[in-house]
């Protein structure tokens, strides 16, 4: 067996209070079938999947309802047997309105996916798993949504060995990746199987959180008949960045403006690993996820098992509803997660969580000078310079902010976390980041 | 020692005479001849430097005049007096130009918008439009009100009243830095002639936009029926025919029923307008 080389931590961090208490010993439950849902038709990073059903059409739990709109692209498929209905607007997570497929229920819930098992996976070729994964719509289930299939077609030159397994789910409060290892082990663990071999790689590490001794002990227990270490890693935001993850497990530093694959590690979602299985094993798409319903003001905090398409307002009521006044919800961990303004917002193939927050939990932000005491800077994973970086896209110098590597900035939110004077850190980096990809499309339109 | 006070004194003063000279010398020799026009006409340019004629600033607009016979006009922030005296300066006909004036499409300020959320972050339009719930209005295509195009305005020329941003024409000089700023392309440059306009930029299902303003173009077209040489439909907005606006007067006959067909003068002072559409109901969040 290989031993990773260091299990250091990553430059800078933060340790917040997690939260996971409130959720983390509930074992998931399976939301009871709604009479409609509505699947969002952007849920990945690339293309929008294109609809291949009209209204009227019925479909069976599980058929093609959308294809894939390209190469870096996912299909949607029906979170239930029924009939379509119109394509409606939903509010998106990250604001603005996006089209959704309507689908309503039959209440027979019956499959038709139309995707052959394939239980002998291990004598099967690694394309026709490829086109599986590709077919079944798995994306990035972490968070980025980004197309799995795509993910596992790496460039041969790149020379991948290992594969990387996230399970640190370092986001405070959200609980679902820790249920998920611990009642589907051996899903996890099959999908990574079949992911390592499609890359041809024998090097599989498992990188998860001290806190969550009893995935440890289950994943233990049965890493060895799938070839995958489990390796605990230290406690600390942001643990499951991909960068961070892969400096931990294996020492390895991604070039600024480089990709996993440039130092031969493909990092995978245990979640999509999971739902590798499920498509390539039972030839079940991916159509339902773990979402953790959590905070405070939530009557019975919990993870569930929802269906894409369930609307945040549903999967509130399946956990018995709201307490006391909520001052946010936000879709992902309150680190990372998009405060929402409707309840509207649907599950997605990456809404790991659902969280509420109380007004005295939240903080607020001013515009205050910064006071240059740099702890922005000692806690920046990325070893960036937030707190000058800001002064420069404050007075909307972006050049000298690309200069200074804002394009590097994963908005991990550890920089806003720490700053005693309460500055909107991320929000200037993303407005940086979007000013400087206009100004690249525009010189590349202008070259074309 | 008062001899050592005068012998320096006096050392300074000689080396001072000696150094005056010699730049005065050099300063006469070397004199890099300018054409006095330049500086003339420069001296007529508004001098804010806003860049709105594609020169970069005042001097170097003044210097394209006099040499290489750019057209005064290009610059939109000139009054027409000014024009006719660098006319006179540089002894060619200024070119007419019709004034124009920025308009900002949206009348949906904080009390009359519907909240969908409270923002809270950087104040500035342009960083508010990238997070979800863009700035706390509830309409997608109204102002967001925190002020990008008055920062961006050289003249001063526009002001945020209760979350919206309102222009003075008669501080406007149409250099078009604000209509470059706004995130939801709500400002245009329109015929200063024209003084009255439909200020809503919505494409929402005209039910949705009652929901979420009080004074929102409900695309009812009864200013288009009324008289369709001045109002037209533009992109599934309604918009005064610019090449012919109609006089104030329109405004008795139309009768528009929401209130979106205003005075440009009402729209600067914001409170003055009674909006004929009941008050949405808030909506309440959990």
């Amino acid at each position: 067996m290989i031993t990773p080389i260091k299990t250091w931590r990553f430059h800078g961090g933060v340790h917040p209070a997690d939260g996971k208490a409130l959720s983390n010993s509930v074992p998931a439950r399976r939301a009871p079938l709604l009479e409609r849902y509505t699947v969002a038709l952007q849920q990945n990073i690339g293309a929008p999947p294109k609809p291949v059903v009209a209204k009227g059409d019925v479909v069976k739990k599980g058929q093609l309802i959308a294809e894939a709109g390209g190469f870096v692209s996912a299909p949607l498929h029906a979170p239930t047997s029924g009939t379509v209905g119109d394509v409606v607007e939903v509010p998106g997570a990250n604001g603005g309105a996006i089209p959704a497929i309507e689908i309503i229920a039959d209440g027979k819930d019956e499959w038709g996916s139309g995707l052959e098992p394939i239980p002998n996976w291990k004598n099967t070729d690694r394309e026709i798993l490829k086109k599986r994964i590709a077919d079944a719509g798995i994306v990035g289930m972490g968070g980025a949504a980004f197309p799995t299939h795509v993910k596992l077609s790496p460039p041969p030159e790149k020379g991948i060995d290992t594969l990387i397994l996230n399970g640190a789910e370092c986001e405070p409060y959200l609980t679902a990746d820790h249920r998920l290892m611990l009642e589907r082990t051996e899903a996890v663990l099959e999908g990574a199987a079949i992911a390592a071999k499609i890359l041809r790689v024998d090097r599989v590490l498992l990188g998860i959180e001290e806190n969550k001794p009893d995935a440890i002990a289950a994943l233990k227990e049965k890493a060895g008949q799938y070839g995958v270490t489990v390796v605990p890693l230290h406690v600390r935001y942001p643990q499951g960045g991909e960068k961070q993850l892969i400096y931990a497990l294996t020492g390895r530093s991604v070039a600024t403006g480089g990709l996993p694959m440039d130092v031969g590690c493909v990092v995978q979602n245990v979640g999509s690993c999971a739902a590798i299985r499920d498509a390539v094993v039972e030839g079940h798409p991916l159509i339902e996820r773990y979402t953790t319903v959590t905070g405070t003001p939530v009557v019975d905090p919990g993870t569930w098992i929802l269906r894409l398409g369930t609307t945040v307002e549903q999967a509130l009521t399946f956990a018995g509803g709201v307490k006391e006044r909520a001052a946010k919800v936000i879709m992902g961990g309150p680190m990372m997660g998009f405060a929402q303004t409707s309840l509207g917002v649907t599950v997605t193939k990456n809404s790991s969580g659902i969280l509420l927050l109380q007004w005295k939990e939240t903080s607020g932000y001013t515009s205050n000078p910064c006071i240059r005491c740099g702890r922005c800077v000692r806690a920046c994973p990325m070893k960036l310079l937030p707190g000058p970086v800001s002064v420069m896209v404050e007075s909307e110098n972006y050049d000298e902010a690309e200069r200074n590597y804002v394009m590097d900035c994963m908005e991990c939110g550890v920089c806003t976390y720490v700053c005693p004077a309460k500055r909107p850190l991320v929000q200037h980096f993303r407005r940086a980041k979007a000013e400087i990809n206009a100004k690249r499309r525009a010189a590349k339109a202008k070259q074309a | 020692m008062l001899i050592t006070i005068l012998v320096s004194a006096g050392v300074v003063a000689a080396v001072g005479l000696v150094l005056g000279a010699l730049i005065g010398f050099t300063a006469k020799k070397f004199e890099v001849q300018t054409d006095p026009k330049i500086e003339a006409v420069q001296e007529l340019l508004p001098g804010a430097n806003c860049g709105g004629c594609g020169y970069a600033g005042c001097a170097d607009f003044a210097s394209a005049i006099v040499t290489k016979d750019a057209d005064p006009s290009g610059c939109s922030a000139c009054s027409d007096a000014m024009l006719a005296k660098i006319a006179e300066v540089t002894g060619k006909a200024a070119g007419k130009k019709e004034k124009m004036t920025a308009v900002v499409f949206c009348s949906g300020s904080f009390s009359r918008a519907a909240q969908a959320a409270d923002y809270n972050g950087v104040l500035d339009c342009r960083s508010a439009s990238i997070v979800a719930g863009a700035g706390g209005k509830a309409c997608r295509f109204g102002c967001l009100g925190y002020g990008s195009c008055a920062r961006a305005c050289p003249f001063g020329a526009i002001e945020i009243r209760d979350g919206l941003a309102v222009v003075h024409p008669e501080l406007c000089r149409a250099c078009g830095k604000c209509v470059n700023v706004c995130p939801r392309k709500l400002i245009r440059l329109v015929p200063a002639s024209a003084k009255i306009h439909v200020y809503c930029n919505s494409l929402e299902k005209p039910a949705k936009r009652r929901k979420l303003c009080k004074v929102p173009c409900l695309g009812c077209k009864k200013c288009v029926r009324t008289s369709e040489e001045h109002m037209q439909m533009q992109g599934g907005l309604v918009r005064v025919n610019y090449s012919n606006p109609p006089e104030p007067d329109f405004l008795d006959q139309v009768k528009c029923p929401t209130g979106a067909l205003q005075l440009e003068e009402t729209h600067r002072r914001i409170e003055a307008l009674k909006p004929a559409a009941p008050a949405p109901k808030k909506e309440e969040s959990k």
